[in-house]
């Protein structure tokens, strides 16, 4: 099967991380890599791989023949808000980065039929992708009345982007735990930790359960999940078996399982501590395999 | 103001309902908050804050829920005010520029902001919005221990021209010395000039918070907090009634009626409290080891259900540096050392 052509946006640190990560996949082939400056380290590296670079911004791209079928874009959510009508009128599938969330959320091991069908797909946030599949395990054995989820993340890998907009965080993912976790009610927490040698990035996961809840089905189910986000995040692991504690009345009669979470990135262009970077390019390389079948289906039939 | 006239003045905020929140497992009731604020306001406090412990939005599994929404009780204490103004507290990362919009609404009339010390910058679009809401702005460097002077008035730096009016030397940990206090006061005072003030907020789990803070205010600083009976996190605040005593022996005025506020302590509070904050075994490690205030009830609760001694976890808790919001990693420590060494 041949490789459908692809296409990144955004030479930065997510940009240039996606691409080693694309340039190991089966199905889909990275022609183009587009930035602003010619200089930056990303387009360099791009070009030292045999990529065609840019640094004419999406019009640069769009300008060329033949087009890309998948862009990536890990530019920020401003430009991707200019971007995404440009490529949809392109015929042009988005894989969205930025936290511009144009299209429905993407998360490779909950929304595969979404990112089949939909022409814009958001990846949600760094926290989102480590968490968000967990609550998804819980809510299917149990009702998830509330889920909440603390992110902590080393300062070095929390960018610009991230700092002066850190509400768009909480409130983006605390979404995506309720429309793709299942859950009735969400919440998300942020930490930023300077701590050195820098922290790996860890997450953990709060399900509101009932009191006869199926500890035992819960607890197969979240290491099903882990196993599964494993294939394409090779560092993500259960710090400690699931916790469970019973119900009790300041959580209004609930109980509690609690899910503790380390990411240990895979140090392709970013640091291994940047866990938070490496789930987010990684969930977006597999999201874009899941497209590159779909889109080879499409020519087959 | 003050400096032209020659005559000593500190500001002194008072916490009992925020960083008291900590002690009281987030579980004051409207009644309590409009006893203690009317008390408070008729001493002659000029600034009460009233939020959760981890700040607007801190009701949580992380953090503990709030037995009553704190909005509501923002709205209790705004109602039994006549000269003081309410306060809330807002950590980025945990509330957002919405939960202040609602205090606002609710009648806080001052926010302060608060990152852990060395991420200023995610504060800036939550001073934005204090200020385009026209609130008094005050800027919260928590574990303020953790940084060197020097260090620590760059990111006072960056609050200041993200718009706070005011920066906070912020001892979360109660693990700053004399010393250390002075050095950190004096080098914002220095960075920050006349134009925006700085604060001190004191823990006593070295036994140092009232200490500190008249060692602040002789650094420079003009604000100062405080809660009564000492109710806070970890060994418990700087106790407001003694704040006020002390600056009054020295000839600080803080504009509080001392027989007012040994009264709203010793009757109003006192007997509010199933605990006394002091300074036992685990608030002693944590100022020792720099472990922010708060985790201690936290850690508390996980060493009764994992069967860890307290002073195991806090001290691993130090050691892997985690800070303000990271309680779920006591849960984490704490599981981690109850497996067997070998298995």
């Amino acid at each position: 099967m041949a490789k459908v052509a692809a296409a990144i946006v955004g030479s930065g640190n997510i940009g240039t991380d996606l691409l080693f990560k694309l340039q190991r996949s089966d199905l889909i082939e990275v022609r183009w890599m587009v930035g602003v400056d010619p200089l930056s380290d990303g387009l360099r590296l791009a070009r030292s791989q045999g990529v065609e670079t840019m640094a004419g911004g999406a019009a640069q791209l769009l300008a060329s023949d033949p087009l890309p079928r998948i862009v990536f874009e890990a530019t920020s959510a401003e430009v991707h808000r200019g971007n995404a009508p440009l490529y949809a009128a392109a015929g042009i599938r988005a894989v969205d980065l930025t936290p511009a969330a144009v299209g429905p959320f993407a998360v490779p091991t909950v929304t595969v039929d979404l990112v089949r069908a939909s022409p814009n797909v958001n990846m949600t946030s760094c926290g989102g992708q480590a968490t968000i599949p967990m609550v998804a395990a819980v809510s299917s054995v149990c009702k998830v009345g509330y889920a909440e989820i603390v992110s902590s993340i080393a300062s070095k890998s929390a960018g610009p982007g991230t700092r002066a907009n850190i509400d768009e965080f909480t409130r983006t993912t605390a979404r995506a735990l309720e429309v793709v976790g299942g859950a009735e009610r969400g919440k998300a927490i942020i930490i930023l930790n300077p701590v050195e040698p820098p922290m790996l990035m860890r997450a953990t996961v709060f399900c509101a359960i009932p009191p006869d809840a199926d500890l035992g089905a819960i607890s197969d189910a979240v290491t099903d999940m882990s196993r599964r986000i494993q294939e394409f995040v090779p560092g993500y692991r259960l710090h400690a078996e699931p916790q469970f504690d019973g119900a009790e009345e300041r959580w209004l009669g609930s109980g509690r399982v609690t899910i503790l979470i380390e990411v240990e990135g895979s140090g392709d262009y970013l640091p291994r501590y940047a866990g938070n970077l490496d789930i987010m390019t990684s969930a977006a390389a597999r999201v874009g395999e899941l497209i590159a079948l779909e889109l080879s289906s499409e020519v087959a039939a | 103001m003050t400096a032209k006239t020659g005559a000593r003045v500190v500001r002194i905020t008072d916490s009992t309902l925020r960083d008291g929140s900590h002690a009281m497992s987030h579980r004051l009731s409207v009644e309590q908050v409009f006893d203690i604020v009317k008390a408070l306001d008729q001493s002659g406090v000029q600034v009460i804050e009233v939020s959760h412990g981890d700040g607007l939005g801190g009701s949580s599994f992380n953090f503990g829920f709030s037995e009553v929404e704190e909005i509501t009780l923002i709205r209790s204490a705004v109602k039994a005010t006549s000269n003081a103004r309410v306060a809330c507290l807002l950590i980025p990362g945990i509330g957002t520029v919405d939960d202040l919009r609602r205090a606002h609404d609710a009648g806080a009339a001052v926010v302060r902001i608060a990152t852990h010390c060395t991420e200023a910058d995610i504060s800036k679009q939550h001073f934005g919005v204090a200020n385009a809401l026209g609130l008094e702005t005050v800027g919260f460097l928590m574990l303020s221990h953790r940084l060197d002077p020097e260090g620590l008035a760059k990111q006072a730096r960056i609050m200041a021209d993200a718009g706070a009016q005011c920066v906070y030397v912020v001892d979360s940990a109660g693990a700053l010395t004399l010393e250390e206090v002075r050095d950190r006061v004096a080098a914002l005072a220095a960075e920050l000039g006349q134009g925006v003030q700085v604060g001190f907020h004191g823990h006593q789990n070295l036994g140092l918070g009232v200490a500190n803070s008249v060692v602040a205010y002789e650094a420079g600083a003009l604000q100062v907090d405080g809660c009564l009976i000492g109710l806070g996190a970890g060994a418990g605040n700087s106790p407001t009634e003694v704040l006020v005593a002390v600056f009054d022996r020295i000839g600080v005025q803080t504009g509080i009626d001392l027989d007012a506020i040994l009264a709203a302590a010793e009757e109003v509070v006192r007997p509010m409290v199933s605990r006394d904050p002091f300074m036992d075994r685990g608030a002693i490690v944590q100022g020792y080891f720099g472990v922010y205030s708060s985790f201690l009830l936290h850690a508390e609760r996980a060493s009764i259900r994992y069967g860890v001694p307290l002073h195991r976890i806090l001290e691993s808790v130090g050691q892997k540096g985690y800070v303000g919001g990271q309680e779920d990693m006591i849960i984490d420590v704490a599981v981690s050392l109850s497996r067997p060494l070998h298995a």
